[in-house]
């Protein structure tokens, strides 16, 4: 088997990845994260509807700047790169745990893309953001599994029902829909204010983001793909939208990284940096070789979906469960290695260490991915 | 698209590596191969494997990215395809693995012209074994700590001292050997050698019984054995410096002058599937999760491994590759340990026994995995030079 030696990581992508780099550092840092989202722990936690900040005023620069446009294809007016260059976008994303629909969008562009559905695609080139909203009350994302019904409208269709678990449902313009009908699973797209959208946004641990359940009564909705075509898509989009979670994952992993090893650079103890002592050395290292496994394959899956199509799938299984593991490691040691210190508001951790253990979840967990992981190797063996 | 990452040389390279394999592959030997080169214990294994390097050289696989007046191919990125066309090939390994990985490149970094015209040809072609003297009772992991020493006499050096842990010193005509040749300075008082070891006066081999049963490493005693100076490597008091040149080599992260062949990771992960399905715990979810846990750590060594070589997508130049000699190890250990696991009650069977699974494969590369996370530098030496190097964490020492 023939690997690309440089993932196909050549200098267009370096361009977006080190253009996003500094572009986030200068307007999406610690310190403006702070500011947004953990300024107040009663408003974070305790107001009566939990609050969705993020800089639209940063959003309207990366849409600018062709961020949303990256991922859709030329015919339908995006830029048509590749899918490493949109991998190391959602990392960059991750390392500064970026408050934004940005995320949601490149997930629900994959969805549209497989679908081809290039009105919508159009629209996010223009700058909405979009989500899904095809998981059901019990947290299934399997197409078959959808509570949301369609019937037949004209040229569209009214749906009811409802989806959960959308993420940034309150940050984004349209929603990308799983419903069933007669003919069975399609997809479907409805604005975020037709008539009969009901957003009821949950309470989560996670600042950086919006999540919430989305009521659908009798609501006019226009046809991405039609049924039966819609479990197809959405399992051809999957490798697609994992590897973006565990980009984001590995980006926001190498920042706990970074700043635990910095923190065991400088904190001094015993008079010495406590870096120096191996109960903390090690584990530090420890949290780097998760990191970078998780890295390593998070570039191949998004490399097989660019060049091997056929591998995307597996490699990108394997990512997510990398991802999700390093994140678990490094949101573990980021608190503990941190001390008293770590264990309070006023420290930057948990701000990371919220954001992995949702995405962690998002779309199956490690376990999860290995048990259908070998259920092919197992297979092929 | 892929882009085009090899030259049409190497494309062709690759070919003939293929086409040679596949006529020339050697019948299979009637004993059972050791893991490792640096396990082979026996005259016929040893006549075996040189036999099979030196076919190997004559055909261009080994040495192939060494100048040419050295005896090398004189190519440029031709080893890493003839390792990997090696490895798919799944021929058995070169036998010469310390001298192609460790004094090689290190002779060809620090040595005399004098010593590559006269050393490397008939190391490449497994005339010359060499072995590695560099740990001591004493200096383990505090390796700059070693004690042997070597004084001045002459145009000679005389050699006193003990080295342990010494694979392959039962055949090795050659010992790449750090010895001391001052007591004021702990790094500066290191100086790097090249010592005969088969007939030579004062030199004594002992084998050393490793927890498996077997032999296959040794250690060396050496007696007022004189080496003449034109067999030290580099400066008096250099020594420190070369020996970091050997063991980046011997961790894996610079690619010397071939290894070839031997089991593949993910063969070993194949056959851990292939176990749990004949012991019918396939079905077992626990199972399944562990052996897809290394699974994972498998691809994800495959896929940094490529990563390593892509500038851009690496943050710094020795972060991934001094990872290597960590990931591999535990990853062997593991997949060892986890055979062991899988087959219960039949996993007690060891080595010889009619009815071991694997031949008794598991129990046997578990006890052995335990040279591998210790030698070259114990694990938890590399995670302190990681730690240090890498992270910028405070010095261990």
């Amino acid at each position: 088997m023939a690997l690309t030696k440089d993932f196909g990581f050549g200098e267009d992508e370096k361009m977006v990845r080190d253009q996003a780099r500094r572009l986030l550092r200068e307007n999406a840092g610690i310190e403006r994260l702070r500011a947004l989202v953990a300024r107040d722990h009663h408003a974070a936690y305790e107001s009566a509807v939990q609050p969705a900040p993020w800089d639209e005023a940063l959003w309207q620069e990366m849409v600018g700047l062709g961020w949303t446009a990256l991922g859709v294809p030329e015919d339908a007016g995006g830029l048509g790169m590749k899918a490493i260059a949109v991998a190391a976008l959602a990392e960059e994303a991750g390392r500064v745990a970026l408050p934004s629909p940005l995320i949601a969008t490149l997930i629900a562009t994959t969805v549209l893309r497989a679908a081809n559905a290039r009105r919508w695609l159009e629209r996010i080139v223009a700058g909405e953001p979009a989500s899904l909203a095809v998981t059901n009350p019990a947290g299934s994302w399997n197409a078959a599994d959808t509570d949301v019904t369609a019937r037949p409208d004209g040229d569209g269709a009214l749906l009811d029902g409802i989806a959960c678990f959308v993420q940034d449902a309150r940050k984004v313009r349209f929603f990308v829909v799983s419903a069933r009908s007669t003919a069975g699973v399609g997809l479907y797209v409805v604005a975020g204010d037709a008539p009969g959208v009901t957003i009821t946004p949950d309470r989560i641990t996670d600042l950086t983001r919006d999540q919430a359940s989305v009521r659908f009564e009798r609501v006019r909705a226009d046809v991405a793909t039609a049924p039966p075509g819609g479990a197809d898509v959405l399992e051809q989009a999957l490798p697609a939208m994992l590897t973006i979670v565990a980009a984001d994952l590995c980006g926001a992993a190498e920042w706990q990284l970074q700043t635990t090893a910095e923190y065991a650079r400088v904190r001094t103890q015993f008079d010495r940096p406590i870096g120096f002592f191996q109960a903390v050395k090690h584990p530090l290292v420890d949290m780097m070789v998760d990191v970078d496994r998780a890295r390593s394959l998070m570039y191949a899956a998004a490399c097989a979906l660019d060049h091997e199509p056929a591998d995307a799938l597996r490699l990108a299984r394997m990512a997510k469960a990398a991802a999700s593991d390093a994140a678990a490691y490094c949101s573990d040691r980021s608190i503990q290695l941190h001390g008293g210190i770590g264990f309070t508001w006023e420290c930057d951790v948990h701000l990371y260490v919220k954001r992995q253990q949702h995405n962690r979840l998002l779309y199956g967990d490690a376990a999860w991915h290995r048990r259908q992981l070998a259920a092919v190797l197992g297979a092929a063996a | 698209m892929a882009e085009r990452t090899t030259t049409p040389e190497q494309d062709e390279f690759r070919e003939h590596c293929r086409r040679w394999l596949e006529k020339n592959r050697p019948p299979a030997p009637p004993f059972r191969l050791p893991i490792a080169p640096i396990e082979v214990m026996t005259e016929e294994v040893r006549q075996y494997l040189c036999a099979w390097q030196k076919r190997c050289y004559e055909a261009g696989l080994v040495a192939c990215d060494y100048p040419k007046e050295y005896g090398g191919g004189g190519h440029k990125g031709f080893q890493s395809i003839a390792t990997q066309e090696m490895g798919r090939a799944a021929v058995p390994y070169m036998i010469n693995v310390i001298g192609l990985n460790m004094a090689a490149p290190t002779i060809l970094t620090h040595g005399t012209d004098e010593q590559k015209r006269r050393l490397l040809p008939p190391l490449f072609a497994a005339d010359e074994i060499w072995c590695q003297g560099f740990s001591e009772p004493n200096a383990g992991s505090d390796l700059a700590g070693v004690q042997a020493s070597a004084v001045r006499s002459g145009d000679n050096w005389v050699v006193n001292g003990h080295k342990v842990w010494t694979s392959l010193a039962h055949f090795a005509t050659w010992m790449i050997m750090l010895c001391r040749t001052s007591t004021d300075d702990k790094y500066n008082g290191l100086t790097y050698f090249i010592v005969p070891i088969a007939n030579t006066t004062g030199v004594t081999v002992r084998p050393l019984i490793k927890i498996t049963g077997e032999t296959g490493f040794n250690e060396v005693l050496f007696d007022d054995v004189t080496v003449p100076d034109s067999m030290r490597v580099d400066a008096v008091g250099k020594g420190w410096t070369v020996a970091m040149t050997t063991l980046l080599y011997e961790r894996g992260a610079a690619e010397g002058a071939g290894s070839g062949g031997g089991a593949s990771v993910e063969e070993r992960i194949g056959a851990l599937i292939a176990l749990a399905k004949s012991m019918k715990r396939w079905d077992d979810a626990v199972v399944r999760d562990k052996v897809m846990q290394l699974a994972i750590r498998a691809e994800g060594l495959r896929q940094t491994a490529r990563r390593m070589r892509v500038e851009a997508l690496s943050d710094q130049p020795m972060r991934l590759p001094l990872q290597a000699k960590l990931l591999v190890s535990e990853l062997l250990q593991d997949v060892a340990a986890a055979g062991v696991e899988i087959a219960g009650p039949h996993a007690t069977r060891y080595l010889g026994d009619p009815h071991a699974p694997d031949g008794g494969h598991w129990p046997h590369a578990y006890l052995n995995s335990y040279g591998y996370t210790i030698a070259a530098g114990s694990n938890e030496i590399q995670r302190n030079i990681l730690g240090e190097r890498v992270l910028g964490l405070a010095k261990s020492k």
